[in-house]
């Protein structure tokens, strides 16, 4: 069969939109799995929507409805089992491991084709009939509606969720519904690339994005990309060399671009460090002033003890290749890089000539804050 | 603006339990607007927990507590709010600038796509135009502190709450963040309330201080609070308050080196069985 007859297949076509969709919701939830540091979270609600999945197959031949009624079991079992990280993941680790056991229990029951628990772990998009592709449509809009509406909070709440709550966040009922939300996509890329392979879906493709960029648009549009192009082209793929899983090509051009991310990753941070040479004159002198150490870098005490910076302390340097996470030190290694900002940066004394308060004294504030030196930090509390 | 006469902040008679534990109780405090007020006291004291209740986090066991004449209202913006300092994930895939814009707009629903004018401003205000585009996980501790007293500015306060802005920084971003509270502070007649371990770094422009230990408490200014006598009475055990070239240094009667690292609970037993709370 060609391709383009292929595609010219009501089938076909409603595969392909089906995916697509699934690999959006996963593109757009990946990114916050990652911050929030889900990943055994899927990888946890995948392997209970294969429990789930084959009881759905033995009690109404529906494995779709079984999985998504298992990853939403998981989800309410996280929930009130695990708010800490690694709480959740040991809580998980034993959810999960009971629950395959559970499953493969069921399997054994199972009386119809062999093929159709081979599908729940390695995922079949046509072996999916239409309604229960339906579910699957329904469930991607879904998704893609509540992370539209909820990205800035959720995203606030997974990047810094004090400040959030602070600022009238829920963080905790967000929190649950990105559960829900988790457990729902969860069960469509269970479809597409099997409850096994569903990492490839939902955390490769934000993990290759993140390589790529720090802007958090960037990287969900990014992400999104990356998910719809491994599941639409893997599934392409398949067309092409029909006794080949689809979730083989699926995982296979999600793991290529993940490596191709990784390698690009340092080039063009190189890039990004040429622009911003580029753009100054003295890039380093004015980026980021330098600042001579101490005579020693040991003591403040015993410096010069007249309007002196007190020693150059970096608690952490900034490589080189500074628009991109993950980089090592670049080749222009420590020099000229900013060094915890040892003395008012020159914007911030524009900005603080700006103030121009009668009260304020740049020249003076230096002397006035003590340092703190051999006696080690003052004001400690008995 | 009303039954307080016109404080920024008033607490009356406020008390905090958990159970029967007592953080602190009948707590009397008016903080004028434009007032900077620095809260200290051993871990353990409640600091943190008062802040909670400035931003409408947690209820009061006793007593009232009004911001401008109203109760706190969680999320309001006419509070800023700098949490406790943590560094980012190197990988965080955020940049500074996002980080300030959550300030403006983050507990708005929507995609951020329109870029807020006040995210430019505040970054500016704390002088961090140089590596606000650049991943908040990659900066130092003192630049991401700039970036969060950014956020908090975003919104344009009336009151900014800190929480221990100046822990795990080094000193010499130690005094670039509280030249920069100070200066903002000055500049815009913001009230700024904040939570700190050290006094010294800050002593020099508090206009008091809120003592708290074992559940009571004292008031005043630094000069007045920060004395052998004072602290001993609050503690209910000897405490010296030595004063060296500017430095403040409280050292404990039983352990010199001070153990701030540790829980107050300790503390918390032997005071205040013979002194009350102390007010200004």
């Amino acid at each position: 069969m060609s391709l383009a007859f292929l595609l010219a297949q009501p089938f076909a076509q409603h595969a392909l939109l089906a995916a697509a969709l699934v690999a959006v919701s996963c593109g757009l939830i990946g990114p916050f799995v990652v911050t929030r540091g889900m990943a055994f979270a899927v990888h946890g609600t995948a392997e209970l929507a294969f429990t789930g999945a084959a009881a759905g197959l033995i009690v109404a031949n529906n494995p779709v409805t079984g999985a998504l009624a298992g990853s939403l079991v998981v989800a309410a079992l996280i929930a009130t089992l695990g708010a800490r990280q690694r709480e959740r993941d040991s809580a998980i680790g034993a959810i999960l491991a009971f629950g395959m056991g559970i499953g493969i229990l069921l399997l054994g029951h199972y009386q119809g084709f062999a093929t159709a628990a081979t599908n729940i772990l390695f995922g079949n998009i046509f072996g999916v009939s239409g309604s229960q592709l339906l579910i699957l449509v329904i469930i991607g809009l879904v998704v893609v509606a509540v992370m539209a509406t909820w990205y800035r909070p959720l995203l606030f709440a997974s990047i810094d969720p004090d400040a959030a709550e602070a600022r009238g966040v829920p963080v905790r009922r967000l929190g649950l519904m990105f559960l829900v939300v988790l457990a729902l996509t969860v069960t469509g890329a269970a479809q597409v690339v099997g409850t096994l392979l569903v990492l490839s879906l939902a955390i490769t493709p934000a993990a290759a994005a993140q390589r790529l960029s720090a802007s958090p648009l960037v990287v969900a549009a990014l992400s999104v990309i990356f998910a719809v192009a491994a599941a639409d082209g893997g599934l392409l793929a398949s067309f092409e060399a029909s006794n080949v899983k689809a979730s083989v090509f699926i995982t296979s051009i999600s793991f290529a671009i993940y490596l191709a991310a990784r390698l690009a990753g340092p080039l063009l941070r190189d890039r990004r460090q040429y622009s911003r040479e580029n753009r100054h004159a003295q890039p380093h002198d004015r980026a980021y002033p330098r600042y001579e150490p101490g005579p020693t870098g040991t003591s403040a005490a015993t410096a010069t003890p007249q309007g002196d910076e007190p020693p150059e302390q970096p608690d952490r340097h900034v490589p080189s290749g500074l628009g991109w996470p993950g980089g090592p030190v670049g080749r222009l290694g420590t020099q000229g890089l900013p060094a915890g900002n040892t003395r008012p940066s020159r914007s911030e004394k524009t900005s603080l000539q700006r103030l121009r308060h009668p009260g304020l004294r740049p020249a003076e504030t230096p002397g006035d804050i003590p340092r703190s030196g051999l006696l080690g930090f003052s004001a400690r509390f008995p | 603006m009303t039954g307080s006469g016109g404080a920024a902040v008033a607490l009356r008679g406020a008390t905090l339990r958990f159970g029967h534990h007592v953080i602190w109780e009948n707590l009397d405090l008016d903080i004028a607007p434009g007032e900077c007020l620095a809260i200290l006291g051993p871990n353990g004291a409640g600091k943190t927990t008062l802040l909670k209740v400035l931003l409408g986090l947690l209820p009061l066991s006793a007593g009232t507590v009004t911001i401008d004449g109203q109760a706190p209202r969680r999320g309001s913006a006419q509070t800023g709010y700098v949490p406790q300092q943590r560094d980012f994930d190197r990988d965080l895939p955020i940049r500074g600038r996002d980080l300030v814009q959550f300030g403006v707009d983050g507990h708005r629903l929507g995609l951020p796509l329109t870029r807020a004018r006040q995210v430019d401003a505040a970054i500016e205000a704390v002088g961090a135009e140089d590596y606000a585009d650049a991943p908040v996980g990659l900066l130092s501790g003192g630049q991401q502190q700039r970036l969060r007293i950014a956020q908090a500015l975003a919104g344009r306060p009336r009151l900014l709450l800190c929480d221990e802005p100046l822990l795990s920084l080094d000193p010499a971003s130690q005094h670039s963040v509280t030249t920069l509270l100070n200066a903002y502070h000055r500049e815009h007649g913001t009230t700024v309330v904040f939570v700190t371990h050290e006094i010294t770094p800050v002593a020099s422009f508090v206009d008091r201080v809120l003592y708290v230990a074992g559940g009571h408490w004292a008031a005043g200014t630094p000069d007045a609070v920060m004395t052998t006598q004072r602290l001993s009475a609050l503690y209910g055990t000897h405490i010296d308050v030595i004063r060296v070239h500017g430095r403040i240094v409280v050292i404990g009667g039983d352990d010199p080196a001070g153990h701030h690292h540790l829980p107050g609970s300790d503390h918390i037993h032997h005071a205040g069985h013979d002194h009350g709370a102390q007010e200004h």
